[in-house]
């Protein structure tokens, strides 16, 4: 078990956006968080590597409470990648480089060189290393800060909306090469989605929030189109074309 | 080696920017050569090499011993203070304009000075001097003036701890007690005489001349404190860089990092503030023409910034020696007439690579 979520709530001072969230993943789960905007996605990501503190429940990392870890002993475990990235003035070495803080104790060693190009070259983005983040095409970008959650040789990836605002092929691009990692690496990844498409292709699990509650959890059976109505408010049918599962709004 | 191409071409490109670091510090050295060499009492070069070396007259001794030495290690070590300080202050609160003035601590410290001059009477006129105004007990307005921007300092920081201020309200806030100490500052003025008017605008003007080798040593004392503090947590203020959340996520406790460097870095602020007068500018451009030149990389930015300060009040400081000599013109205004034009250039030319 890679991480364990027991009745984790999170309040904002007179809202209440998550209440009594549990679930689970193993080594090897790619986990979709799905649910409308404002269900509480980002929330609950922020909430497990504790960028917010929860109200209440617990939160347990390979069986170890979040709540007794540091800072640094939850960034050693698990990267993060944020819905939004900002850069002032940062290569694409230095920002993946800084994936390597949470083991840098004075100054950056050979070791973390080595990880940090070997995380750029995982991704195609050596010959990138040197420019500035800011240069970069928005799917090159979202590549370069997954490439620094990777770069943190996390056990668990969080990964807000990683896909929003890329075009079609950096969508599948950086999905594939997610998937592969955490396959590879035998590492958990939960990532919050709105493409229920790309959802239902690539991830193994999947969360389904509604207004801050687990409406279902599980597998593939969990993705029907009752239960994706009932989320969405929008009536969908499930059809498979050349194998591959596919969501139509009707 | 082909196996680690990709680490060396990036070691190559920090060692590019650790040349620059290096340049700069000649530049200092050569620019202090010059500045004890300059001055309206004219010794020649091998009168400053005597005084330096403890073989001096008696007058070279004094110029340079006394005079020349104390203001210039007073540039170059307040210069490194403030652009340091501009630096860490920039990124903390997320904000290219910040700088040690940006919590009103310029404004509290020119209050605590009115207050000093004109309230306790602290100032008056002295015709024997060459300046026709004098600050009669200048430790009793540089006390008054620290306690001052250490009170704004601290209400900021208090406000931020209490209330969970954002940087954009640690900002705000720095304007609003801007303005109370200045509001406080016309009051005081408004009912004081010609006199002690004068001697206060004489403090208000930055001036590196007050300070002797006891301030030296206290100014750099902290200064370089301050300094190996933020080079302790520069991997920090480049995680900053990538935004509040993701520095959270890398394991930086974001609060307590911005509490110590607001606090460091007005202490600096304060401290240069209270012995020189207002040095405006240099805080905010210092770490500006460095982050464009070497890029916002804190490992060389804190470095580079300090050295920048350096270079470009001591320069200043020397311009304003020499330009209308005997008058030594205020360094403030001087540093601001050339710094301002430099910086338009950078702004123009944009980042380098």
């Amino acid at each position: 078990m890679i991480l364990q979520v027991n009745e984790l709530a999170f309040i904002y001072p007179g809202r209440s956006v998550l209440q009594e969230i549990n679930f689970s993943i193993c080594q090897g789960n790619f986990l979709a968080v799905l649910g409308v905007n404002g269900a509480g996605k980002s929330t609950l990501l922020k909430c497990i590597n504790r960028v917010l503190k929860p109200c209440a429940g617990s939160v347990f990392i390979q069986n170890n409470e979040a709540d007794k870890l540091s800072r640094r002993e939850i960034a050693k475990r698990i990267g993060y990648v944020a819905q939004h990235h900002e850069s002032v003035g940062m290569t694409v070495f230095d920002t993946v480089l800084m994936g390597r803080k949470p083991y840098i104790q004075w100054e950056a060693s050979s070791k973390d060189l080595e990880i940090t190009h070997q995380a750029l070259k995982m991704l195609d983005l050596e010959e990138y290393s040197l420019r500035y983040l800011n240069e970069l095409s928005g799917g090159e970008q979202q590549k370069v800060v997954i490439a620094r959650a990777l770069a943190q040789e996390p056990n668990l990836l969080l990964l807000d909306e990683p896909t929003s605002n890329l075009d079609l092929k950096n969508q599948l691009e950086v999905v594939r090469i997610i998937k592969r990692v955490v396959r590879n690496q035998q590492i958990g990844a939960v990532v919050s989605m709105h493409d229920l498409n790309l959802a239902i292709r690539f991830a193994d699990r999947f969360l389904l929030l509604k207004n801050g509650e687990v409406f279902a959890a599980g597998g593939l059976e969990v993705m029907t189109s009752e239960n994706i109505e009932s989320v969405y408010s929008v009536a969908v049918k499930i059809k498979e074309i050349e194998n591959v599962p596919v969501v139509i709004p009707v | 080696m082909v196996v680690n191409r990709g680490t060396d071409i990036y070691l190559r490109y920090t060692g590019r920017k650790k040349l620059v670091l290096v340049v700069l510090a000649f530049s200092i050295i050569i620019m202090a050569i010059v500045a004890v060499n300059a001055g309206s009492m004219n010794l020649k070069l091998y009168q400053v090499i005597q005084s330096l070396l403890g073989n001096g007259s008696d007058v070279s001794d004094i110029v340079i011993w006394r005079i020349r030495l104390p203001r210039i290690l007073a540039a170059i070590i307040a210069g490194a203070g403030l652009s340091v300080a501009g630096c860490v202050m920039q990124n903390n609160l997320r904000n290219p304009l910040a700088s040690p003035s940006t919590l009103g601590i310029s404004s509290a410290a020119a209050f605590g000075a009115n207050l000093a001059i004109i309230v306790f009477g602290a100032g008056s006129i002295s015709s024997t001097s060459t300046d026709a105004v004098t600050i009669n007990n200048p430790y009793f307005v540089t006390v008054s003036a620290f306690i001052c921007s250490m009170i704004a300092t601290m209400v900021i920081l208090l406000l931020a701890r209490i209330r969970g201020f954002s940087p954009e309200a640690m900002v705000l806030a720095g304007v609003a007690l801007s303005s109370l100490f200045s509001a406080g500052t016309i009051l005081i003025q408004y009912f004081a005489q010609d006199f002690q008017i004068a001697a206060v605008v004489f403090w208000t003007f930055g001036d590196l001349g007050r300070i002797a080798w006891p301030e030296v040593a206290i100014l750099t004392g902290i200064v370089v404190l301050a300094f190996i503090y933020f080079m302790f947590r520069r991997w920090d203020y480049n995680a900053l860089d990538c935004g509040e959340e993701t520095a959270k996520s890398l394991g930086v406790n974001v609060e307590r990092m911005r509490q110590g460097g607001m606090l460091v870095s007005s202490l600096i602020a304060a401290v240069a503030v209270s012995f020189l007068g207002i040095i405006g500018f240099i805080g905010l451009v210092g770490p500006q023409i460095m982050r464009r030149i070497i890029g916002g990389d804190h490992r060389y930015l804190i470095p580079a910034s300090a050295l920048m300060g350096s270079l470009l009040l001591l320069v200043s400081d020397t311009l304003a020696r020499t330009m209308v000599a005997p008058v030594v013109l205020p360094v403030g205004a001087i540093t601001s007439f050339f710094g301002a034009p430099l910086f338009l250039y950078l702004l123009v030319r944009g980042y380098q690579k």
